[in-house]
């Protein structure tokens, strides 16, 4: 019994064989999609577990220089005979081939038990010959092996282009004996130690996490991604919601022959239960192989992004995870059932003796007052999510409510302008065609949602992306005013240099800075010389007064828009730099792509707070360029690295730039393309339903070629509308990532700019999309033999 | 005694109230015999038949089928006895589409668990499908179809038939065919057969004929 009926559930399957793709397809799709996101951000995720492993970073207190990247041993020694339980590490880049490694030597005997990291355990049970040997990622073994006598050992769990070994192999790797860089704090520490500003007054001490405001930045970044992610799924699974359900709907009369014929409704539906679970494992299988072959394709650009955007270094080569692949069907099936519940529902309901075969648009018709309600319902919250909660998940609750909400409007919107244009219609032709597209809309809508879905977020991150490289290019011409950018070895050299380069420009601008803690956030000083260009160049978001005259006469001080918000400090208020030291805050600056805070005083007061700290980084403004560059590598024999130019500066930081939004770009092209997909499938699967309802029409005396030729133009029309709806929506997306996600994410608000040019081109592709969805159903329209047209007519044959 | 019916009654909810459709009906049908059910439009011969077969229970009243009481079955109970004692054969034919008339044919005997390769094949001759047997529904004329329907019900092998207005999507000389067919075969089966029919000449060629008006039996 139980095969008799999947075989002749199953049969359904093989006479709609365009049905089953349309489902397996969207399916895949969707899975796809997801799982290729989600794999970018596991390999993103244990990249950085990696490195923290290897570094501590973010678990342990640290002890950092105060000024510089060096500790002294000796420092290190007094903390240690004052009780303090410290470890040292040493670390620094090595150049191998044209690798650049981070070599980190630790003190195995003295290091924390803090990560568990394989080759940590390794070499604490080594024999002493062996822990000479160099624990290396994988991908940097062989540029390590040629340049070292050290044996190099694989290990995957190390960070990308890292190395770990023992300090005293990192001192002789680095040329840099008796050298440290950092000290990791261990977290249980004897009773009644000295304070260590006592003992080492030119230490700070970074606490567990706050070393790692990274985390937080590419958390957000990979909550963005996850979000498109979700917003692809979700053009997908409205594909499968709309397959699964023609498909129901088409076998309802042949489910109420089976329960004539003897099936139970409970062995109907286990059957429709198998098959869907079926169906949902190939559909994810296929998925998750898509989504495999997507990540890898992206994961480049993505490494690319978190490099050049926070510095996290992530491993370019995509590593497959079995929960990976599981969770990847886990939500293929969560799809099927989602998409499919509704239509299980249905059938779980549906008396074995309904009447006739009642039509989709019907049952839709009775859904819309509910659907009415719960769109006004989703962008209410939307709009009031802001308002009442904060942070960075209620932000996306906000936007899913709101696309959700507009999403569950449109078919009701199209209703209501197709009705419109009805009422108004002169010419019998144009009436018929308007009310035979409403008459479509039940059939299309899960395929208009998802267009409507894809075209918003594509108009949405257009436009934050775009305002975001506007106002980026605007920031970078405000900091980067210097011409030539340089790098001296020490403070000697940085002094001779500012005696050379004198009488040679016209500004030199020291670039000096202490990291500290500014009302209780993670922040830096600066140390402005304040010249002419510094007011010509930087633009304020608040200011207060004359500020550059002020910050030069040490009255007042500026800060960047991350310190501002986060410390909820803004022109007027006061902003303590050290014990006793307060100063009115005169300006607050945008400052992209920094994700700490900052504070910029002027030179003598900078120098009067921090009388050790001597600029080695300098800005100089000159009319010859070329001719100061040659005069450093002469005079202080300083190297071409050393000296950057403004233009190589400003190209590099936009090319990083650029590569940041490659990921989502390549998100955006493939969720309209879903959508064009989903038109294409509802399209094909409905044309077998349009024979009877337009065989009167071309009864009545219009040509098949005439039909077709409309079938063409209802596509193109809806997904015009479609559009309308799409602007409003995408531009309020667009308002919602600019000033509610990014604040919460990054610290700065961006200013929104719109570009009505932008949205032309992609409203032109959209509604090509469409159109290109609909040739190939109504040429097979068009080409319907007259025989078939005429079965309509016929009851008996 | 095959079939007995007894004080059967069944409404349907109507816009003041319920409106009674059966009002305490009583039948028996001796296993072998034929009856027709005659009646006005609405006056209740298909929702009697459709709870004869199990496919809608009735308010009050009861129904013995075989020594089963169909009344008291549940949902599952009332389709394995659909699958395996009764045959059913609709004005609609109700076929599956996506099935050739072979798999059609074979369909409720295989979900019987009675499926007879030759007793198919016997029927499809009998019915003049046999060369239409890799078709599908669809590409079927009306007639043809309700064959289909017809072979279906009795490959099985059931105890009662029923037909609810089997002729009437047919024409005239067409539908005299099938129903010669149907007869035909029903009685070399041996099995009882119920039928619903507006028309007196089919009623005719019946064993018994009933007629109901407003809910009872007249």
């Amino acid at each position: 019994m139980t095969a008799a009926g999947l075989a002749a559930l199953w049969s359904h399957w093989r006479r709609n064989p365009l049905q089953l793709f349309t489902l397996v397809a969207g399916l895949a799709l969707a899975t796809a999609l997801w799982s290729g996101v989600q794999a970018l951000n596991a390999q993103a995720r244990s990249s950085y577990d990696a490195a923290a492993a290897v570094l501590g970073e973010g678990r342990f207190d640290q002890l950092v220089p105060r000024v510089g990247d060096t500790i002294p041993r000796d420092t290190y020694l007094a903390l240690r005979e004052s009780g303090w339980l410290v470890s040292p590490v040493l670390e620094g880049p090595l150049r191998a081939d044209d690798a650049r490694i981070r070599i980190v030597g630790v003190d195995i005997p003295s290091v924390p038990r803090w990560a568990g990291s394989d080759a940590q355990d390794q070499r604490a049970d080594s024999p002493r010959q062996d822990r000479d040997a160099i624990f290396a990622h994988p991908g940097i073994v062989d540029a390590l092996a040629g340049i070292t006598e050290y044996p190099v050992i694989a290990n995957p769990d190390m960070a990308p282009d890292t190395a770990m070994t023992d300090i005293s192999v990192a001192e002789t790797l680095l040329d840099r004996p008796d050298a440290l860089t950092r000290l990791v704090v261990a977290r249980v520490q004897p009773l009644g130690l000295p304070d260590i500003a006592t003992v080492a007054p030119d230490l700070v001490r970074r606490a567990a996490r706050q070393s790692s405001d990274i985390d937080q930045l590419t958390d957000s970044f990979h909550l963005n991604l996850t979000a498109f992610g979700l917003l692809s799924f979700a053009v997908g699974i409205f594909i499968v919601h709309g397959a699964i359900g023609l498909a129901f709907e088409q076998r309802r009369a042949m489910i109420r022959t089976l329960r004539t014929l003897g099936l139970s409704l409970r062995r109907i539906m286990l059957l429709i239960a198998l098959e869907l679970l079926a169906l949902a494992v190939i559909a994810g299988a296929l998925g998750v192989a898509m989504g495999y072959a997507l990540a890898a394709t992206l994961l480049p650009d993505v490494a690319a992004t978190l490099e050049g955007l926070y510095g996290a270094q992530v491993a370019g080569v995509l590593q497959l995870d079995p929960a990976w692949w599981l969770s990847g069907l886990g939500i293929a099936l969560a799809g099927a059932v989602l998409a499919g519940a509704g239509a299980f529902w249905t059938i779980a309901r549906m008396p074995i003796l309904a009447t006739g075969a009642r039509a989709w648009a019907v049952a839709s018709g009775q859904r819309r007052g509910w659907q009415g309600i719960l769109a006004v319902v989703l962008v209410g919250l939307a709009g009031f999510g802001p308002v009442l909660g904060g942070g960075l998940l209620a932000g996306f609750a906000s936007l899913a409510c709101l696309l959700l909400g507009a999403a569950l409007a449109l078919p009701l919107v199209l209703d209501g302008l197709l009705a419109l244009g009805e009422r108004r219609a002169q010419g019998v032709r144009t009436q018929w065609f308007l009310a035979d597209t409403r008459q479509q809309l039940p059939g299309l809508r899960l395929a208009l949602m998802a267009l409507l879905l894809a075209m918003a977020a594509n108009i949405g991150v257009s436009t934050m992306v775009s305002s975001f490289r506007l106002t980026f290019t605007g920031f970078l011409d405000q900091r980067l005013f210097a011409d030539l950018y340089v790098e001296t070895d020490d403070t000697a050299q940085g002094a001779a240099l500012q005696r050379i380069v004198a009488d040679r420009t016209r500004a030199v601008l020291p670039i000096q800075w202490v990291d500290t803690q500014v009302a209780g956030q993670q922040a830096e000083i600066y140390g402005a010389r304040v010249a002419p260009a510094y007011a010509e160049n930087w633009q304020f978001i608040a200011r207060d007064g004359s500020v550059w005259d002020r910050v030069a006469a040490g009255e007042a001080a500026i800060i960047n828009e991350q310190l501002a918000r986060r410390a909820d400090l803004w022109p007027g208020d006061g902003v303590t730099l050290s014990p006793g030291r307060t100063l009115p805050i005169a300006g607050v600056v945008g400052d992209y792509g920094n994700p700490i805070g900052q504070v910029v005083i002027g030179e003598p007061l900078f120098q009067r707070l921090f009388p050790d700290v001597a600029p080695e980084r300098f800005g100089l403004v000159t009319d010859d360029p070329d001719g100061l560059r040659a005069v450093l590598e002469t005079e202080l024999g300083l190297s071409q690295g050393q000296i950057t130019d403004q233009a190589a500066l400003k190209a590099f930081s936009l090319d990083v730039f650029e590569r940041t939004f490659t990921v989502t770009a390549a998100l955006n092209v493939l969720t309209l393309s879903v959508a064009g997909f989903a038109i294409l499938m509802s399209l094909l699967t409905l044309a077998a339903m349009r024979v009877p309802q337009l065989a009167p029409a071309w009864a009545l005396g219009m040509t098949r070629r005439s039909l077709g030729r409309l079938e063409v133009l209802r596509a193109v029309v809806l997904a015009a509308l479609t559009l309308l709806v799409a602007l409003p929506l995408g531009l309020a997306l667009a308002w919602m990532l600019l000033t509610v996600i990014n604040v919460e994410a990054f610290g700065w608000r961006l200013p929104m700019y719109l570009f009505p040019g932008d949205y032309a081109v992609l409203g032109g592709l959209s509604v090509l999309a469409a159109l290109l969805a609909a040739l190939w159903p109504a040429r097979r329209l068009a080409r319907t033999p007259p025989s078939d047209l005429l079965k309509v007519f016929a009851n008996e044959g | 005694m095959l079939l007995s019916v007894e004080n059967l009654s069944k409404s349907y909810p109507g816009p003041e109230g319920p409106v009674p459709v059966l009002r305490g009906v009583d039948l028996q049908v001796q296993a072998g015999a034929t009856l027709a059910l005659r009646g006005e439009s609405g006056s209740g011969k298909s929702t009697l038949l459709h709870l004869v077969g199990g496919l809608d229970r009735a308010d009050g009243g009861r129904i013995v089928i075989d020594g089963q009481e169909v009344t008291a079955l549940d949902d599952a109970g009332r389709a394995a006895l659909r699958r395996e004692t009764i045959g059913i054969i609709f004005q609609q034919f109700n076929l599956i589409p996506s099935l050739t008339v072979a798999a059609n044919i074979a369909f409720q005997a295989r979900l019987a668990g009675r499926h007879d390769a030759t007793r198919a094949a016997e029927l499809a001759e009998a019915l003049g499908l046999t060369e239409q047997l890799d078709k599908y529904p669809e590409q079927l004329s009306g007639g043809q179809q309700q064959r289909v329907a017809i072979a279906r019900a009795l490959a099985a092998r059931p105890a009662l038939v029923l037909a609810d207005e089997p002729t009437g999507n047919l024409d005239e000389d067409t539908a005299a065919v099938v129903m010669d067919q149907m007869l035909s075969l029903v009685t070399e089966t041996g099995a009882a057969l119920m039928m619903v029919t507006h028309s007196p000449d089919l009623a005719g060629r019946l064993g018994r004929q009933l007629h109901l008006r407003q809910g009872r039996l007249a």
